[in-house]
């Protein structure tokens, strides 16, 4: 405990708050790309330490939330299948797809298990060799090590009744995307630490050669996370964007390299629709072609379903940065956790439910 | 990696013969013979007490002096023996704990049982014993029960349904209407002990040492707050929904808000690291053997100091305080010196995928 409590004192953090306060010249504006900064940063109440100094953008780096509507269908309608069972993260459960959540398939007799890895559900599938197991294999780079794992031990071993359907996606050209958008006020990125200590941050050099916005690399305690804004800011105010890796700990250059070899062997670069965003080109990946036989989609013949989202629910341009949480018509209204239009109010990592969860309603001053 | 190995019930052996059945059968709930001899050879054996004995439709008890309090809760927990207790002492000491949250001295219990057909009765012997046996450390009698068993697959091997009865002496008022701005909020001990202990089973989920829930009575406690600690308002078990859940119900009950300081929350380190692993937060995780006090300031130390000494208190510690301001919310001051809304949650807490 040692070990983490170092990274949540009080002190320290006041501290770098204020070197932050003191360094700005003007309010610039951080997207923390990550769904787990955003809620490190709404639970541990950073924004308010920054006091306003400095804007931070919720990014779209919450694997949930960014799930299209349609993999959401494509989940539920092989759940409902008689003979399957279907494994998954926690959080997906409660994401709504166009009429029901995994969780009400679940209640309608759907053999629905949480897992905590991707090789729980080969092993459920191991013990259950008359049933077909499926893995909901979404995430970033984060989790894909370990899926691609799942998949490759799933051919080795011969394990024929396991499939994933697959939905990851990619940070870099998700912020590349963001950059490219005629409305982006990104002005520097906290790069997702997680993410890099897969990937590693070479990836990133020549994003910041041709937008000129730094990048830094941060973790996701408090002091990690104010690290990453503080030395963001000195950038910015010096005029040279550059890449930061503040999360040294966890993050190499070059990232974890037998992950990565996996991962190329396993998945193949692919385009993919963001939810709320829309199709981005070459930011995800699926099953490479000597592994589509794992490919639930295709086992499943899902493939054909399509989905349309609710208008009222304005979670892309959240996720781009475009709209607070709070400025959407629909949030808190026709838009709550209870009854959520779009994934961003589902995941506790979304923007949209951290908002609404932590800094809702609330009048900051009356509770200091 | 240490695991947790359910108790060994080969060795058990029943008193008398239960004819020839190892497992409970359908007529085990019947009403007839089998019936009889489940009451006569696991029940009774196991609580004894002579309201129990007497065998009638209902037990006939003295009325008690003061205002009566009447709890009942059910338990349908998986696994059922799990490391630092059992369904058997959730359901005693979860009634127990229920009534002395009103201020009341628990007396009585009654225990109904839903089996599924198939139920080893061994592992019925040790629910029952270890019932008895919590009975008997809370102070409290088991005087009335019920056997009900259900086809095979339509239940969970053992269900258990607790009421209690106890007496309020007169002068105590104690419920979650009473917080007042300017109280201090006071918590028995560690949070997240439960929940996490039942996770890490359930889901075969493996940390250094083993968690181990914390259910315990805390009518013990109770009864010396009343004794030596005057002016406590509000008292209440955060069991399902953590602690988040009961300050969140006081302060929508009583109209207060209730700010409370993060860092003051006593964890046990090994909860934090399984609720980080697994991005959970301990204030939402249930626990079986805590209760949080809203008392009066001038009482918050004789009451802190109480807790300390009894037995299920060492790690009490002052947490907050109830407030004007934000009514009907909880608030907690971070770790860094932050501030946020705990909200309560919509269902139960699920584990974040990173």
């Amino acid at each position: 405990m040692k070990y983490l409590d170092e990274f949540r004192d009080g002190d320290l953090a006041k501290n770098i708050a204020r070197d932050i306060r003191q360094t700005v010249t003007r309010k610039w504006s951080l997207m923390e790309v990550c769904g787990g900064q955003t809620h490190s940063i709404v639970r541990n109440g950073i924004d308010q330490l920054l006091d306003g100094a400095v804007e931070m953008i919720h990014g779209p780096g919450c694997p949930v939330c960014v799930t299209p509507l349609e993999l959401i269908d494509k989940a539920l309608a092989i759940a409902s299948q008689p003979g399957v069972i279907f494994c998954s993260f926690g959080d997906m459960l409660r994401v709504p797809g166009s009429k029901v959540d995994l969780f009400r398939v679940k209640a309608d007799g759907g053999d629905i298990r949480v897992v905590y890895s991707p090789l729980d559900a080969l092993q459920i599938a191991r013990q259950n060799p008359e049933r077909e197991v499926v893995f909901f294999g979404i995430g970033f780079e984060t989790t894909a090590p370990a899926n691609a794992m799942a998949v490759h031990q799933a051919k080795l071993q011969g394990i024929r009744n396991f499939s994933m359907l697959v939905s990851h996606v990619l940070v870099p050209p998700a912020i590349e995307a963001i950059l490219n958008s005629p409305k982006c006020r990104v002005q520097a990125f906290l790069a997702a630490g997680h993410v890099c200590s897969v990937m590693g941050y070479w990836q990133y050099y020549p994003l910041v050669e041709r937008y000129r916005v730094p990048i830094v690399i941060t973790g996701f305690e408090p002091l990690d996370l104010l690290e990453g804004i503080r030395r963001t800011v000195h950038l910015l105010e010096a005029g040279t964007p550059q890449v930061e890796n503040a999360y040294e700990r966890a993050v190499c250059f070059e990232g974890n390299q037998p992950a990565q070899k996996l991962l190329s062997e396993v998945f193949e670069v692919a385009d993919r629709a963001w939810r709320g965003i829309g199709v981005i080109p070459k930011s995800g990946w699926r099953l490479s072609e000597p592994y589509r036989d794992f490919d639930a989609e295709l086992r499943f013949d899902v493939a054909g379903i399509t989905a349309e989202e609710s208008p009222l629910c304005h979670s892309g341009e959240v996720l781009q940065g475009n709209l607070k949480p709070n400025e959407c018509p629909s949030f808190g209204t026709a838009c709550t956790p209870r009854k959520p239009l779009g994934a961003t109010m589902v995941s506790s990592e979304g923007a949209c439910a951290a908002y609404y969860n932590y800094g809702r309603f609330v009048a900051l001053e009356s509770i200091h | 990696m240490s695991s947790f190995a359910p108790p060994d019930l080969s060795q058990w052996s029943c008193p008398l013969p239960l004819r020839d059945y190892p497992t409970i059968v359908m007529g085990h709930g019947g009403g007839g013979k089998l019936s009889a001899e489940l009451i006569e050879h696991i029940f009774v054996p196991a609580f004894r007490n002579s309201a129990l004995e007497v065998m009638a439709d209902s037990s006939v008890l003295p009325p008690p002096a003061g205002r009566i309090a009447f709890s009942t809760d059910t338990y349908v927990v998986q696994p059922l023996f799990f490391p630092g207790g059992s369904i058997a002492d959730l359901a005693v000491n979860g009634t127990v704990n229920d009534l002395a949250m009103s201020g009341a001295t628990p007396l009585y219990l009654s225990a109904g049982f839903i089996l599924e057909e198939g139920f080893p009765i061994a592992q019925l012997a040790a629910i029952a014993e270890r019932m008895g046996a919590a009975a008997r450390a809370a102070g409290v009698q088991i005087v009335t029960g019920d056997t009900k068993v259900v086809d095979k697959g339509h239940g969970d091997g053992c269900y258990i349904n607790t009421a209690g009865i106890g007496v309020i002496a007169d002068g105590i008022h104690i419920d979650p209407t009473r917080a007042q701005p300017g109280d201090v909020v006071i918590l028995s001990g560690t949070i997240g002990d439960h929940g996490m202990a039942i996770m890490s089973v359930r889901e075969g989920l493996e940390f250094e040492t083993i968690l181990k829930s914390d259910s315990a009575p805390l009518n013990g406690m109770v009864a010396s707050l009343i004794q030596f600690a005057p002016n406590i308002h509000v008292l209440r078990d955060p069991t399902r929904g953590g602690l988040a859940t009961s300050l969140n119900e006081i302060a929508a009950q009583s109209g207060v808000g209730i700010m409370i300081e993060e860092r003051s929350l006593p964890i046990l380190p090994d909860v934090q690291s399984a609720c980080d692993l697994l991005g959970m937060d301990p204030i939402y995780v249930p626990n079986e053997g805590k209760l949080v006090a809203i008392v009066d300031p001038r009482s918050a130390n004789d009451v802190l100091r109480v807790m300390q000494k009894s037995q299920y208190g060492s790690r009490a510690a002052i947490i907050g305080t109830v407030t004007e301001k934000h009514a009907g919310m909880l608030a907690a001051r971070t770790a860094i010196g932050g501030t946020r809304i705990i909200p309560l949650q919509i269902g139960e807490q699920i584990p974040r995928i990173c």
